[in-house]
């Protein structure tokens, strides 16, 4: 129930408060009155029931994965 | 009344034996299935007996949207019968269809309908030899309802059974799976996706002649509609006896089926095919069906997607995941999609 | 994938270690039924099973949703000639005698709606038709829903109204943590309810319960990591409610989301299967709503709700008892013929272990 999927923004109506946004090679229309960062065409939101509930942060994701990376390297432990 | 006022949507009338039905089938149905058979216009159609083993099926298509992209309900009428003759190793002789129309059903839809079928029927020359057509009232039905009933002959090659499965099998699909149901899903417009998810409807008796005439290890076959791929691979499992495990990693699914299947919460393998098939196939011949599957329009993505296995007898599914866990999948409950085909 | 399965081996040798100092099992809870079905889904339950269990907790909204509540909704189905828009999962629950999907078959109107907003343009298609949306869901879906009634109310849609049946996640892991006989080492916290309410406010749960307690997504990459970040705790004995979903979830959450919640509803206190009352764990339409709210708008008599005998859904839900130790389990309760919410709903954790598990 709370799934959420991420998609990119590939057209933006601001003032309607609107949204498509590309996941996994699918568009779909969207609301983004709940987005509380502003963003742009190019950013990533995370989306549920329709809305988008947050902007998702790509350096963050990045940083993640680096560490990670790290964690499960076998020499690093 | 001239055909311009009772042109436009299908009457009571047309279901009653009288000068409608004659004008609909005279100018909707004959010209497209126009055949031998069905020109006599006889209370029924009369054919020679074949030797050897025969097969007959039927089935009712009560698909809701009628136009879907990649088919409509009469395209799915023709594909899924004859896709049941296919995977019982059966050559299609002949088919009937029969109508049940809604009193204001549009005349263009219908025709619509039927030239689609007419275009399917000649693709595998295959004759529409006897038909009917009633009408009901008004919110007695849902538009239109089409059944088909197929008539065949065993090919002498085919050799097809539960009881040819052995440990060690092969289990391959024909292509990308969860098409079609997604297809219906995203027609409907409570969903708001702007993406053409294409229905794999298709005939598939051409390519299933091929196989079963070239290799004798092809031991059974199972069209993938109602229930999907998992619901499918259960039945043959419990009725073979033996335990089928899948690899999530060989099952092949676009993209984009993927992605919306992940947004709504559905799982690809419980969604339902109208052009994708399963067979068992000996180990020694799997990679020359695919070889001969890749070669084939209806064919480019199959692949081997898991073995039969010995198990405790009691017919499990198993899907070995990506992460290298494995889960058990069972039957299909309550339809996540309602009237898809 | 390659990244997942050398987390996964990091995972299992932790946890080796860990239990090895702890002398037995490490028993989590990923309280959110996304989580539930994800891990399922993975097939990773059957990976870690030696060392750690992974218990399903009160997480998914359909099944903490109690039978009384059910009962009203299958009741408005049946005595209102309404249509009863509703997320997929809601329509198969049974109530004490009768559910949506049998209603539905004696004629009542039921719509399946992948969000709210969808179910507002149906109702601007249809004004001769009075749409019902049963609000269920968590802070992640509550402002959605807020949103559709201000759509209502800025387009005067008339024939529009909510069942306000959500609830707030921080208020039931109280009840979880007071729980004396509850044993859970460390919380997998839902990554979407969080990016809505932040981290800070689920802090309780090391601060005062001294239990620790991780943040997740929702991919496998993401799982792995935060039961990775738990078993850490267990070694370094460092407690804390750690923010794994980084990329999404900050400090304080979504600021807009939570004025809309704050301003369309108000926190009551709620009854919720297996656990019976918790204090302000529900969200209630405010008063100046009250239009919207069809508890308002359609009277419907209920009668006594029950369970049937055997079903421990509620035990379920309380992290007390996994789905395969109920006596209904595999028997009379399957997907096909489900006894309680747990296996109607595809979140549930009995549907997710009869499922997708090796029980």
């Amino acid at each position: 129930m709370c799934l959420g999927i991420p998609g990119k923004v590939i057209e933006l109506n601001k003032n309607e408060q609107w949204a498509i946004i590309e996941s996994f090679g699918v568009r779909n229309k969207i609301l983004t009155m709940l987005v509380d960062e502003d963003f742009d065409i190019g950013d990533y939101l995370m989306v549920h029931a329709g809305y988008a509930i947050g902007k998702i942060d790509i350096e963050q994701a990045q940083q993640t994965l680096q560490i990670l990376k790290k964690i499960s390297e076998p020499e690093q432990e | 009344m001239n055909s311009k006022e009772t042109g436009d949507v299908i009457l009571l009338a047309h279901g009653d034996g009288g000068l409608l039905t004659h004008q609909l089938i005279e100018k909707y149905f004959l010209p497209q299935f126009k055949n031998r058979f069905l020109e006599t216009l006889t209370d029924s159609a009369t054919f020679p007996s074949k030797s050897g083993k025969m097969a007959i099926t039927t089935d009712s298509f009560v698909v809701d949207p009628i136009f879907f992209p990649g088919g409509d309900i009469g395209k799915l009428a023709v594909c899924g019968t004859v896709n049941d003759l296919a995977v019982s190793g059966a050559k299609p002789l002949y088919l009937t269809a029969s109508f049940i129309i809604e009193e204001g059903f549009p005349l263009s839809d219908l025709k619509k309908i039927v030239i689609s079928m007419a275009k399917t029927c000649r693709e595998i020359n295959l004759p529409i030899i006897a038909g009917d057509t009633k009408v009901v009232g008004k919110g007695q039905a849902d538009k239109i309802y089409i059944t088909t009933t197929g008539v065949g002959y065993i090919l002498d090659e085919a050799r097809l059974g539960y009881n040819r499965i052995k440990p060690g099998d092969s289990v391959i699909v024909n292509g990308t799976i969860g098409n079609h149901g997604l297809s219906i899903l995203v027609e409907r417009e409570s969903f708001r996706f702007d993406t053409a998810i294409i229905s794999d409807c298709a005939p598939l008796n051409g390519i299933i002649q091929k196989l079963l005439k070239r290799f004798e290890g092809i031991k059974f076959m199972r069209d993938l509609t109602r229930g999907g791929l998992a619901t499918n691979a259960k039945e043959i499992a419990v009725a073979a006896g033996f335990d089928i495990w899948l690899d999530e990693t060989d099952i092949p699914i676009k993209k984009e089926v993927k992605g919306i299947t992940e947004m709504l919460g559905l799982d690809p393998l419980y969604l339902a095919n109208e052009g994708t098939f399963l067979t068992v196939v000996s180990n020694k011949d799997a990679e020359g069906v695919i070889q001969l599957l890749k070669k084939h329009p209806l064919g480019k993505d199959s692949a081997i997607i898991g073995r039969v296995s010995k198990g405790k007898g009691d017919g499990d599914v198993f899907l070995k995941t990506q992460l290298g866990g494995s889960r058990r999948l069972s039957m299909l409950t309550g339809a996540p999609l309602p009237r898809i085909c | 994938m390659e990244l997942d399965k050398k987390l996964l081996k990091k995972v299992i040798e932790l946890s080796k270690r860990v239990t090895e100092k702890k002398g037995r099992k490490i028993y989590l809870m990923e309280v959110c039924g996304t989580h539930t079905t994800a891990i399922s889904k993975s097939g990773l339950r059957s990976l870690i099973s030696d060392t750690i269990e992974l218990r399903s907790g009160p997480g998914c909204p359909v099944c903490v949703t109690d039978q009384s509540h059910v009962d009203k909704i299958i009741a408005l189905a049946r005595q209102h000639p309404v249509v009863i828009a509703t997320f997929g999962d809601m329509v198969r629950v049974p109530g004490t005698h009768s559910s949506l999907e049998r209603e539905r078959a004696r004629g009542a109107q039921v719509e399946i709606f992948y969000s709210p907003h969808e179910a507002i343009l149906f109702a601007k298609k249809n004004p001769r038709k009075e749409i019902v949306f049963l609000g269920i869901g968590f802070e992640t879906t509550a402002p959605a829903i807020a949103m559709s009634i201000a759509d209502a109310h800025n387009q005067g849609i008339k024939n529009y109204s909510v069942v306000a049946l959500h609830k707030s996640v921080p208020p039931v892991m109280r009840a979880l943590l007071d729980d004396e006989d509850l044993h859970v080492d460390g919380f997998m916290l839902p990554g979407h309810v969080c990016t809505i309410t932040g981290r800070k406010i689920f802090d309780f749960i090391s601060s005062e319960y001294s239990i620790p307690a991780v943040i997740a997504g929702f991919e496998t990459t993401d799982i792995l990591q935060a039961i990775y970040l738990l078993l850490e705790q267990f070694f370094s004995g460092r407690v804390q409610t750690i923010n794994a979903y980084t990329r999404l979830v900050h400090e304080e959450g979504n600021g807009k989301a939570k004025k809309i919640i704050n301003e369309f509803f108000e926190t009551v206190d709620t009854a919720w299967r297996g656990f019976g009352f918790i204090p302000d764990s529900g969200f209630c339409l405010k008063p100046d709503y009250a239009y919207y709210n069809a508890e308002k708008r359609f009277s419907v008599e209920v009668g006594e709700s029950s369970m049937p005998e055997g079903c421990s859904c509620g035990d379920v839900l309380r992290g007390k008892m996994k789905p395969f130790h109920c006596p209904l389990f595999g028997k009379t309760c399957t997907p096909a013929n489900p006894v309680g919410p747990c296996m109607v709903s595809s979140e549930g954790a009995c549907a997710a272990y009869y499922n997708y598990s090796d029980w």
